[in-house]
């Protein structure tokens, strides 16, 4: 079966656990014989794993201006307004000239280089709306120049590609929806990307969800009917050996951490409140903020005002092999999610023998038995949770025995051979 | 003679509430009293009121031919003194007819016959006293906590004086031999065995609803065609089962309390059996064989082993950690420590932590406060440490009164001695005095309370150099 597949990142250039999710899944798919994956992200650096399977960067496949001219199935993406006009590659000036031309005209120019090819960044940056939208101009080139039997496009930003390509040559399209603007912005969503989630669902031939969690979301939020959206959980690699490099640990105090965007998303605040309670009935324990994120001064400030800052450290960002050193260094993992559509960094630290405390609102506390469950508003229980793994070394021993094991058999293949079950649904 | 020994166990836990550790050091109450007054009260209203009324019934009807008995642990005595009164006067209307037996278990249905010696025969000896004052009966059966047995506790029981004991017939004990016989302990074989039918019993306990069982429904009358099943010479069916099998675990609904009544009438018409307390049993049947039972066997689960309760790390660890308090609690003398010491022995705490059946749950999670073991685990252990911070207090403020005894005594000398020293200085030249070591009290006064509680400190000099010994 072949299939053309959207995404937005790839490791090892990956800014979150989308990507990590994407190559997990194609990885364990591509282990089933007779799967031919074609993977898109909008910008390839070339040094992507593709033992199993060709990744391609949108900036490198040429446009045909004709055909996108003639494409029809651009018109309907009216929210994202594509009625586009290709200009060869011109300089700055030249190119301001013909935007300003262009929208008196009410029309939109996409830029292309000399060899006919647009530019990405596959980042989230300003124009990000703009790069969506050229993605699916592209994706409808890609479709028409391959052949495959189904689409899957993964999360909102690829959604629009998988519709064009799906315009442009009627084969099914299956969006999978890691997270949901619901759980990015705490309810408080974003009109123009809900449109482009909800046109993605309708449009969808089936949708697949990362829990049940976020499997609700879409049919409550989105209004989409519960026999089109099914559940396929995640999975999480195994370790290689690198990543089991233990770092020493130059001090004697316990380490809890939390680590992730420091967003509302993630309830970073809710860590600080159970660190302080914690603080206050033993000493011989920090606590580590990994990653960054729109609230991390506040947090900073906070921590400050609470007079917990000496037991407070902050990493920034940390990605690949730091993650695992911060891991083997740490007693306490702390997922504190306000909303998590699924969350593979507690599988992740699991691996690495650091026990899990994550909160109910998330989408991987369905499947773990062997991960401590709280609300992410009881501060009480998480701290409670934290100080008794601290203090009774039994329940680490347990934890660690069990959870790897836990881990261990949740693998990327499972998730693969679901997907693949919902893809005969249309493809034999 | 054939007979029939029932024999059902009541018990309900003093349940702990919610204790998160910062509660440690400031907060002695450890108690759900909610749900324990609410469960006690439901479990009294589904199944022992029901069941009591049923039984007084069908004793007074059959006039002396209907027996049984009873093991109710100290903790749920205790619940139905404050919760429901009315459950232990229908107890004591039973106890009243002469044809209930009432055993002797532990006081809080406690695992201590796993731990030693000195605290089973206290827990023992406190169940028996209360026995003998609500029921006026002096127990000479012995059942331990989930029929916990091996050959030592046995030996140990049968120290204790108690006549007959009963246990688990634990397929992997008996092998090919019937449970329907009276066997004795290995080491002792004055202490008689009774040993469960599991099959008869579990029909009743733990099938006696199940729709998908394929003797789905059972009735009295089938019931005892089973009985009449078994081979001329197997002497006894041990049925031992949870009280709360009637109206709780098997509901009203489910026919269970006509099954019992019509039980005894199709007992007398349709077979050969008889009914007999434990304790009858044990004085009219021969002994045929010795059980060998080196590893401690129970009532729980296929295994019929400990694993339920002592099966994971934490288990083990809060077990050990709350056995190593014994020496301190008594040495406290304080009597709300001592129960509260008893009330954390409580074996469903244990059975909280279990992680056996974590992956498809069921009978564990029946009645389980916690959402998982571990939260189990963490309560039980920050009210450990609580407990234990009590007990070294406890202990502790006895040493402050002896260190401050001493203190004093120690002053005076040195007054003394100063004194001495000043009109030794008066009359010649001066002399270095000779008192550094007598300045740092919180160092010297442990070894200082040793030699004082043996001997007068007469000698100021003397306790420094002690010390260092």
């Amino acid at each position: 079966m072949k299939v053309l597949m959207f995404g937005w990142e790839f490791p090892p250039h990956i800014s979150g656990g989308l990507g990590t999710a994407c190559y997990g899944l194609t990885r364990g798919m591509s282990t089933i014989p007779g799967m031919d994956i074609l993977f898109v992200v909008p910008k390839a650096y070339g040094d992507e794993d593709q033992s199993r399977f060709r990744v391609i960067g949108a900036g490198d496949v040429p446009i045909n201006i004709r055909s996108v001219r003639d494409q029809k199935y651009l018109k309907d993406l009216s929210h994202i307004e594509i009625n586009s006009n290709l200009v060869p590659y011109t300089t700055p000036e030249e190119y301001e000239i013909l935007v300003n031309k262009a929208e008196n005209s009410g029309r939109r120019l996409v830029e292309t280089t000399m060899g006919g090819k647009l530019n990405f960044t596959g980042t989230y940056g300003k124009n990000l709306y703009e790069e969506i939208a050229n993605y699916a101009v592209v994706a409808g080139e890609i479709a028409l120049t391959n052949d495959f039997d189904i689409i899957h496009a993964h999360d909102w930003l690829t959604y629009p590609a998988g519709i064009a390509a799906k315009r442009a040559t009627g084969k099914p399209l299956v969006i999978h929806v890691h997270a949901t603007d619901f759980d990015r912005s705490g309810g408080n969503v974003n009109p123009t990307v809900f449109e482009i989630e909800k046109t993605g669902m309708h449009l969808a031939d089936k949708i697949i969800a990362v829990s049940n969690l976020t499997r609700n979301t879409v049919i409550e939020k989105y209004g989409i009917d519960p026999n089109k959206v099914h559940t396929v959980y995640n999975a999480v690699d195994p370790l290689h050996d690198h990543e089991k490099l233990q770092l020493k640990r130059g001090i004697n105090d316990k380490v809890v951490t939390f680590l992730g965007r420091v967003t509302m998303q993630k309830g970073p605040e809710y860590f600080v409140m159970a660190a302080q309670k914690v603080l206050q009935k033993m000493d011989n324990v920090r606590f580590v903020m990994a990653g960054s994120g729109e609230l991390l001064e506040k947090m900073i400030h906070w921590t400050a005002a609470l007079g917990v800052s000496d037991r407070f450290h902050y990493t920034g960002f940390l990605k690949g092999d730091d993650v695992f050193r911060m891991f083997s260094i740490s007693d306490v993992y702390v997922m504190p999610s306000v909303s998590e559509p699924f969350g593979i960094s507690p599988l992740e630290a699991m691996q690495s023998n650091v026990p899990s405390i994550i909160s109910y609102q998330s989408g991987v506390a369905e499947i773990l038995k062997h991960a401590f469950k709280v609300d992410f508003w009881d501060v009480d229980a998480m701290a409670d949770a934290i100080y008794g793994l601290l203090n009774y070394p039994a329940l680490s021993t347990m934890f660690i025995k069990f959870g790897a094991q836990e881990v261990h058999d949740m693998k990327w293949e499972n998730s693969g051979k679901k997907v693949l079950a919902i893809y005969k649904e249309f493809v034999q | 003679m054939r007979t029939i020994c029932l024999y059902f166990q009541v018990h309900q836990p003093f349940r702990f509430r919610r204790y998160r550790f910062f509660d440690i050091g400031n907060d002695h109450y450890y108690y759900d009293d909610y749900s324990n007054e609410s469960i006690l009260q439901k479990v009294a209203q589904k199944s022992y009121l029901p069941a009591n009324a049923i039984m007084l019934e069908l004793i007074l009807k059959h006039k002396g031919k209907f027996k049984l008995a009873f093991s109710i642990s100290g903790i749920a005595l205790e619940q139905f003194k404050l919760y429901a009164p009315e459950v232990l006067e229908s107890f004591q209307k039973l106890a009243e007819t002469g044809q209930v037996e009432f055993l002797s278990e532990t006081y809080s249905h406690s695992l201590c016959a796993l731990h030693g010696r000195e605290e089973f025969e206290r827990q023992v000896n406190a169940h028996r006293a209360l026995i003998k004052e609500h029921f006026g009966q002096e127990p000479s059966v012995f059942r331990n906590t989930e029929l916990i047995y091996s050959d030592e506790i046995g030996s140990m029981v049968a120290r204790m004086g108690f006549k007959a004991m009963l246990t688990e017939g634990a397929k992997h004990v008996l092998g090919w031999k019937s449970p329907n016989f009276l066997y004795c302990n290995a080491i002792n074989p004055k202490l008689k065995l009774l040993l469960k039918n599991y099959k008869l019993s579990d029909d009743i306990a733990f099938r006696f609803s199940n729709k998908g069982w394929h003797e789905y429904p059972l009735t009295a009358e089938k019931f005892v065609s089973w009985l009449n099943q078994i081979p001329e010479r197997e002497e006894v069916i041990n049925l031992f089962m949870d009280y709360e099998t009637f109206g709780e675990h098997q509901w009203k609904e489910s026919g269970i309390f006509d099954f019992l009544k019509a039980f005894p009438d199709s007992v007398f018409n349709n077979s050969s059996f008889s009914f007999s307390t434990p304790s009858e049993v044990a004085k009219k049947l021969q002994v045929v064989a010795a059980a060998n039972v080196p590893n401690p066997i129970s009532w729980a689960d296929e295994e019929r082993d400990l694993t339920a309760w002592l099966g994971n790390e934490m288990q083990q660890e809060a077990f050990h950690k709350l056995y190593s308090l014994e020496k301190k609690v008594y040495a406290s003398g304080d009597k709300i420590i001592e129960q509260d010491y008893a009330y954390l022995q409580v074996s469903d705490h244990f059975y909280y932590m279990s992680t056996k059946f974590f992956s498809d749950g069921e009978v564990h999670s029946y009645f389980n406060p916690y959402a998982s073991p571990y939260e189990a685990f963490i309560n039980y252990m920050n009210i450990l440490s609580d407990f234990e911070i009590r007990v070294n207090a406890g202990i502790l403020s006895d040493t402050d009164d002896q260190v401050s005894r001493l203190s004093k005594i120690i002053k005076e000398k040195d007054e003394q001695l100063e004194k001495l020293e000043k009109r030794l200085a008066d009359k010649k030249k001066p002399v270095i005095a000779k008192k550094a070591a007598t300045s740092k009290p919180a160092a010297t006064m442990p070894a200082i309370k040793k030699a004082a509680g043996t001997e007068p400190p007469i000698d100021i000099k003397k306790a420094p150099s002690k010390k260092k010994k």
